[in-house]
């Protein structure tokens, strides 16, 4: 069993359009969607059923009005600004480290425990789907992507599946990292505008940071050749594989508006170059 | 009055919007632009600021003296993080799980536990023409964006006007981004996939109670429904960016929509103008 993790730095360089193609590409395998703060895949994958699963988070402290004398105490030692001059918790800041639980005199401050978003295990006509939302405005997302990835591969181990796809989640930081660490390849999606190349740089040395091996594609390629030429320069002087530019084509979004992966839709050169892609991923993993 | 600029989805326009506002705006009074995106920082290669200012940002980890330390467990037992273990009778740190609350350090026993910083990302501040300009960005491997971005806000000028580019998603680093703020412009495109994150990014607003408006951006792209979503919600959809393949190609080029496409200019300053009459 190999896991795959697509990841682009910058968000919208069309991560989601290709993986959802790789669902219908790949054949023995379980999808996951990390993004867990914004989860798409799913819209174009279109489970079939769906098992609901709570997902409780970090911490948060409480302060019972009842038995707090105002000592001060707990804003003192707080370092993450969370509790206010009338000692209520703004749970968006506190980071539940329990400091103020200890500190208490009284003990009028306890942890609570937030549900803090749901995950889904969905079958699909493409197979299985793991995904998750966390909760708007709440922490833990990594926590989150641990466990959905976590359940991926326990199906995939159960069905003997080939391979784990994962729709990563933009950026670099804690979601990123939780998305990557300890797969087989990323797959990176970028695009030749200078954001794109900028962001691609920089997902590119967390991939190396934590030794995953990298491949590259250009989404939208024709968009800018001069940036193009600049992204393939960067690559070879890093020993990284560009697997295929993709072409800017509407048939990318007619495909998205009729809810299908575009591979299913056209068979021009948008869906050569992401069969082209999948199949240089299945040489990378062999 | 500060405007934060979100959208849930990435890659719907947000720097696109950020940069264009703050250039029409930039020349007619003063601004401060903060680049909160601080894993994936862009505003830079559009607005081509010259940095003056460079403070590296730290969080406080635990060092143990070895020497003072008698492997009590006291350190492990307080850390909610699991960051420090004690594995018979020795502390192990695991610094990139410590969120820095600094409780072991204060509740051990033997006073064996000083703190000492982790470098985490660093705050850049300098000028875009008159605009104040400043950008935060989270180091490689690291995982603490926010933290990053409260260093990033600690540089804006109270009461004045600053335009905030916030990162893509609904949880903690966006927050961090557009919690303070007096409104909250989301940028979005007339996808399925935009719809479903607006959604997301809008219930976020409401619960961080900043009143919100909507940017369709790529306009006529695909169909009505984050229209009618906006309509039924009662949420003002502010400006509409059609679909064009040249103003993709000057973002790609690093050129903001109103130096590229001037007559673009008057369009934000209206927009401005809304979001104005909205928070007063």
């Amino acid at each position: 069993m190999r896991e795959i993790v697509i990841l682009s730095g910058k968000g919208g360089t069309g991560k989601t359009t290709i993986v959802a193609s790789l669902a219908s590409l790949a054949k023995s395998k379980v999808m996951v969607d990390s993004d867990v703060d914004a989860a798409d895949l799913y819209l174009l994958l279109h489970p079939v059923t769906e098992d609901s699963h709570q997902f409780w988070g970090g911490k948060t402290a409480v302060i019972a009005k009842d038995r707090c004398t105002q000592c001060g105490r707990c804003r003192e030692v707080c370092r993450f600004d969370a509790i206010s001059e009338r000692f209520r918790v703004n749970p968006v800041s506190c980071e539940g480290c329990a400091f103020c639980y200890y500190i208490c005199p009284t003990d009028a401050v306890t942890m609570t425990t937030a549900l803090s978003g749901h995950w889904f295990t969905a079958e699909t006509g493409y197979g299985p789907l793991v995904y998750a939302r966390l909760g708007v405005a709440e922490e833990n997302s990594g926590k989150l992507v641990a466990l959905v990835r976590e359940q991926a591969g326990l199906i995939a181990k159960e069905r003997g599946f080939d391979y784990i796809i994962g729709d990563g989640p933009p950026g670099i930081g804690c979601p990123v990292i939780s998305s990557l660490t300890g797969a087989d390849l990323a797959v990176i999606v970028t695009e030749p505008t200078l954001s794109g190349i900028h962001d691609l740089e920089r997902v590119i040395e967390v991939c190396q940071h934590f030794t995953i091996p990298v491949i590259v594609c250009i989404n939208k390629y024709d968009l800018n050749e001069t940036n193009c030429r600049q992204i393939e320069d960067y690559c070879r002087r890093q020993g990284i594989e560009i697997a295929s530019r993709i072409p800017f084509d509407n048939v990318v979004i007619e495909a998205l508006a009729k809810g299908l992966p575009v591979v299913e839709y056209s068979q021009g050169r948008v869906s050569y170059e992401i069969k082209r892609l999948w199949q240089e991923i299945v040489k990378n993993l062999s | 009055m500060i405007v934060s600029i979100a959208s849930g989805k990435g890659g719907t326009g947000k720097t696109l919007v950020a940069t264009s506002l703050a250039r029409s705006l930039g020349d007619k009074q003063s601004l401060q632009f903060a680049d909160c995106d601080v894993e994936e920082p862009n505003a830079h290669l559009l607005l081509q600021p010259t940095f003056s200012q460079r403070k590296v940002v730290f969080i406080l980890i635990p060092r143990v003296d070895e020497a003072k330390c008698t492997g009590c467990g006291k350190c492990a037992e307080v850390c909610a993080y699991k960051a420090i273990a004690v594995v018979r009778g020795k502390v192990l740190v695991f610094p990139e799980l410590c969120h820095g609350c600094g409780a072991c350090s204060y509740f051990c026993p033997e006073q064996a536990i000083s703190e000492v910083g982790k470098e985490i990302g660093v705050v850049e501040s300098g000028n875009s023409g008159k605009i104040g300009f400043i950008q935060g960005k989270l180091n490689v491997g690291e995982l603490a964006a926010p933290r990053v971005i409260v260093e990033v806000k600690k540089h804006l000028n109270q009461g004045g006007l600053v335009i905030i580019d916030a990162p893509p998603g609904t949880s903690c680093p966006v927050v961090e981004a557009v919690k303070d703020a007096d409104f909250c412009l989301l940028v979005t495109e007339p996808t399925s996939f935009g719809l479903n994150d607006l959604a997301l990014a809008v219930e976020m607003t409401r619960k961080l109670d900043v009143p919100t408006g909507v940017v369709i951006n790529r306009n006529g792209i695909g169909d009505h429904r984050v229209e009618e979503y906006c309509l039924k919600e009662g949420i003002p959809i502010l400006l509409r960016i059609p679909l064009d393949i040249e103003i993709a190609r000057l973002y790609s080029r690093g050129v903001t929509l109103v130096d590229g496409m001037p007559q673009w200019k008057e369009a934000f300053r209206g927009l401005f103008s809304k979001i104005e009459r909205i928070v007063n």
